[in-house]
């Protein structure tokens, strides 16, 4: 594993609690994100993916509850934290932008009051000095005529302009890491290549880390250098972006990849995954992809798969790939095939 | 850029639907509030004590014995009499059936009313919509009491009369929610597929508004039935409502207030008994609501 | 903002017109000829007629209701049918004491109303959230007048801190604004909560915690001024209420206000001045409805993009 990460995250569990009934959002989910580096996390609507990045910031309202594992920043573990050292660490070292900037602004606040407050709440910067540094920002993630816009309400604004005071606030006070939680899913495509661009060129001039959250191969493949891809709660594959596209070695992965079109080769067809995200209570007890998996065996279904290092930053949770494989000798031979 | 494959099967998070899902559904919801349940059997309760209560209890409601005026409760006589010796427990349980009546009858008569008026004026849109609803703004024009006030001023006290003041009070409300309700299903693309197939506005209404509607209706319904006891009980109280030697409970409440300085227990019971019936369909409104509408409970 | 003032008081016109038929209509179809109960029962018919004249009476209908809104935009309602007063001379120095009564009683359900309703939300599940809802439910299913008969026992009786009846004296104010405050401090408790608990729960107070900002400002600063906008739209409705609420809680505490001369009036068969009090009643209404959509637009400036 990388010696410079600037979190790690190991083990983490966060569940969420419905009259006695247990829902393991987080089901001990480990990955490093290395200093000034992207990680992307990939994964379906369900996967926990979303629930891991508020994790991280202690962010999960009731009836969620963080109940294990570490967070650790800079060598220090954030759960052991104070609410009152939280504070000090959201929106100053650790920030994070949503997916929705139609409804993740207050509707009451203008922009500049909304921008200040980051300034005024890690630095003590009033209104005056506030306002300045707001406009800077807002120059800084391109909003034209940033003197007028400070003055506006949210809705004045257009979606790509909301995401870009989103991202203006969260990297107000130069956060050391950024969490953008699919930052473009909402927007048009035109308007998500720019989001993208300019969260890029910030991270450059910042120097700071960031984790990427989407469903989207195609985001993942542009910003990140290196990918989990997680499946029920659990990271599957852990790899370096180019090997993951190149080799990907867990059969969701794989599956993934099969599904999306790609340009530079010829293709048949696109292959889906099978089936959809079982509910918690229908998950299996072993592999949480055993479901859905072209491959799986009785073993998969009951025993739950480690994961184990395969190369030097790379991991995988799949039976496949260890001693106690039990199914086709061929598919360990020749890997899951990629027919895109 | 590209998606993959399966995040396409997933549909946005916000598109929960406002229609009645399964029976079975609702019921385990509705199940699950203990307060509603609560309130429901409270409800069923009264009305069985309304129905067989009088032939269990012993006394006569209008019997008076001067004699035994203003008596404190006692195990002869459980809340006490009142200034003509009446017993006070007879009396309300008596009443329990006026009380009931009034709420139930009211408000089918103004949902009667009031839900044809609101499917039409959704549904067809248009002047026949405007002119509804202006009619539907005056009405609620005169706030709270004042419109069953009003109408009971031209009518005449009775209890009849309180029922019809109370039902024309409703109809705003009722219209409001039908007309809304049926403009939301109205837009809905299956309505729109099956007038296309040719089906008509009465079985598109019967069949397919009306069914989609019902919620929001029952719940305001149940709610009001709780508003109708308490105007009720109030125009009774201003004399206006059931006529002394009524067990009416607000005229029970009217009739003992010149007692109330030195026998307190008279307008006591009454109003708590008032309180009791207005708790439960409140409660069991609220239930209703929560358990129909999950949006609204988190 | 003002081409949405005016678009509303056009709208009002309609309305105000509807009220005006409604309340002229009230006359008409009580039974019995205002003019024979105006003469007396056994007044020769040249008297009856004379009196129907001198009202107007042998007019038709539209000509009477012409004249009836001509006279009420002059606040000139005819006259008592007890003592041939004008009907303005006995709302005059009453009007004032109902206004009074609502407007404290709205400021007392504001006030206990918006309280409960935040300690509520922020304690949202706790034992003083549950309680406080179940003294909301119990506000919300009290008779008015019997919570005034009973708080009538209990301090002026009992303990005698209050006096039992009148207006005026500080005193004297205390119990009957409890009476007729309690149901809309209820409403708006119940209000207030929901609505904070669905504010709490959007994606902008995530926002506002990522920021690093203290729970107090989150709900303060950003969850409450949200949460308040539709307790507004219930405001104006609530002072309805109450307004026509004070014709219980007048007649409870024997305050000489404009509620207990509805009462009066109608028992008396006094219709000129039923007519009048509810006329105006729901003129005061109307307009205290306009003002709060107003106060409302303002408030939610999301509004304005349709």
């Amino acid at each position: 594993m990388q010696s410079e990460s600037i979190l790690k995250v190991k083990d983490l569990k966060t569940s969420f609690f419905d009259e006695g009934n247990e829902i393991k959002a987080v089901d001990g989910v480990t990955f490093d994100v290395p200093q000034g580096k992207t990680l992307g996390i990939v994964g379906e609507s369900g996967s926990g993916k979303s629930i891991s990045a508020l994790s991280i910031l202690q962010l999960i309202d009731e009836p969620g509850k963080i109940i294990g594992g570490e967070v650790i920043f800079k060598g220090k573990n954030l759960l052991e934290n104070s609410d009152k050292e939280m504070r000090k660490i959201r929106g100053n070292q650790i920030s994070m932008i949503f997916q929705e900037p139609m409804t993740s602004l207050n509707p009451t606040q203008t922009v500049g009051q909304q921008i200040r407050e980051a300034y005024k709440t890690h630095q003590g910067i009033g209104k005056k000095e506030g306002n300045k540094k707001a406009i800077e920002m807002l120059k800084t993630v391109g909003i034209p005529s940033p003197e007028r816009r400070i003055d506006q309400y949210p809705f004045e604004l257009s979606g790509g302009m909301r995401q870009r005071v989103m991202i203006a606030m969260a990297l107000a006070c130069k956060p050391e890491l950024l969490i953008a939680d699919e930052p473009t899913t909402a927007l048009d495509v035109t308007i998500q290549a720019q989001i993208i661009e300019l969260i890029k060129e910030l991270q450059k001039d910042l120097g700071m880390s960031v984790i990427m959250i989407t469903h989207d191969l195609g985001v993942i493949a542009e910003t990140c250098d290196y990918v989990a891809v997680m499946y029920g709660g659990k990271v599957v594959e852990y790899r370096d972006v180019i090997t993951l596209f190149k080799d990907p070695k867990h059969p969701y992965t794989v599956g993934l990849l099969n599904s999306l079109p790609r340009h530079d080769i010829e293709q048949e067809e696109l292959i889906p995954i099978k089936g959809t995200v079982p509910s918690p209570d229908e998950m299996p007890a072993g592999c949480r992809f055993a479901s859905r998996c072209p491959f799986a065996t009785e073993h998969c279904f009951v025993n739950l798969p480690e994961l184990i290092d395969i190369e030097e930053n790379g991991q995988i949770r799949c039976w496949i790939y260890t001693d106690e494989w039990d199914g086709d000798q061929e598919v360990k031979v020749y890997e899951p095939e990629r027919t895109s | 850029m590209s998606q993959t494959s399966e995040e396409m099967v997933y549909k946005p998070k916000k598109t929960e639907s406002h229609r009645i899902r399964s029976l079975k559904d609702f019921y385990r919801r509705f199940k699950k509030n203990k307060a509603a349940l609560v309130g429901g059997y409270t409800i069923l309760i009264l009305i069985i004590v309304s129905i067989i209560g009088p032939f269990i209890v012993t006394g006569d409601p209008a019997e008076q014995d001067f004699a035994n005026r203003l008596a404190t409760p006692s195990a002869d006589n459980w809340f006490g009499t009142d200034h003509a010796g009446r017993d006070i427990f007879t009396r309300i349980i008596y009443g329990m059936k006026l009380t009931l009546a009034v709420g139930f009858s009211s408000v089918i008569l103004g949902g009667l009313l009031g839900i044809p008026l609101g499917i039409i004026s959704g549904y067809y849109g248009g002047k026949i919509d405007s002119l509804i609803m202006r009619v539907m703004d005056v009405l609620l024009a005169f706030p709270g009491i004042l419109l069953a006030l009003a109408i009971v001023s031209v009518l005449g006290g009775s209890l009849i009369n309180v029922i019809i003041a109370i039902a024309i009070f409703s109809i705003p409300g009722f219209a409001r929610i039908a007309r809304g309700s049926t403009l939301a299903t109205k837009n809905l693309e299956y309505i729109d597929a099956i007038r296309a197939l040719g089906a008509k506005d009465t079985r598109i209404i019967f069949r397919h508004i009306m069914p989609n509607i019902l919620s929001p209706l029952i719940v305001n319904a149940t709610l009001f039935i709780a508003t109708a006891i308490l105007t009720a009980a109030g125009l009774s109280f201003l004399g206006l409502g059931a006529q002394p030697p009524s067990s009416e409970w607000g005229a029970m409440l009217n009739g003992g207030r010149d007692f109330m300085f030195i026998a307190p227990h008279i307008s006591l019971f009454p109003g708590l008994a008032i309180v009791l019936v207005v708790l439960a369909f409140n409660i069991f409104g609220d239930g209703l609501r929560d358990a129909l509408d999950p949006k609204m409970k988190k | 903002m003002t081409t949405y003032i005016i678009r509303r008081l056009l709208q009002l016109i309609p309305v105000l017109i509807g009220v005006s038929i409604l309340v002229f209509s009230l006359m008409h179809l009580t039974p019995g000829n205002p003019a024979l109960i105006l003469a007396g029962e056994h007044a020769p018919p040249e008297t009856i007629r004379a009196i129907e004249k001198r009202l107007g009476l042998d007019q038709p209908l539209h000509i009477q209701y012409f004249d009836f809104l001509k006279n009420a935009v002059q606040l000139e309602f005819g006259t008592s049918m007890r003592d041939r007063l004008p009907v303005i001379d006995h709302i005059k120095p009453r009007i004032g004491t109902t206004i009074a009564l609502a407007i404290y009683s709205t400021i007392f359900s504001i006030f206990f109303g918006l309280i409960i309703g935040i300690i509520s939300a922020v304690r949202k599940y706790s034992f003083s959230d549950i309680s406080l809802m179940i003294i909301a439910l119990f506000g919300l299913s009290m008779p008015n007048f019997w919570l005034g008969i009973i708080l009538i026992q209990f301090f002026s009786l009992k303990l005698g801190w209050f006096p039992p009846s009148g207006w005026g004296e500080l005193s004297q104010i205390v119990m009957p604004v409890i009476t007729l405050g309690t149901a809309g401090a209820a409403i708006i408790a119940r209000m207030t909560r929901s609505s904070m608990l669905e504010v709490i729960s959007q994606d902008y107070i995530r926002t506002a915690r990522a920021k690093g900002v203290s729970e107090r400002i989150v709900i303060y600063r950003h969850a409450l001024k949200n949460a308040l906008i539709p307790v507004v739209t219930i405001v104006g409705l609530q002072f309805g209420g109450l307004l026509a609420g004070t014709v219980l809680t007048e007649s409870v505490f024997a305050i000489n206000g404009m509620g207990k001369l509805v009462v009066d009036s109608i028992t008396a068969r006094d219709f000129p001045i039923v007519q009048a009090c509810v006329l105006i009643i729901a003129v005061i209404f109307v307009f205290v409805n306009l003002i709060v959509d107003i106060t409302y637009r303002v408030l939610n400036k999301r509004i304005e993009l349709d």
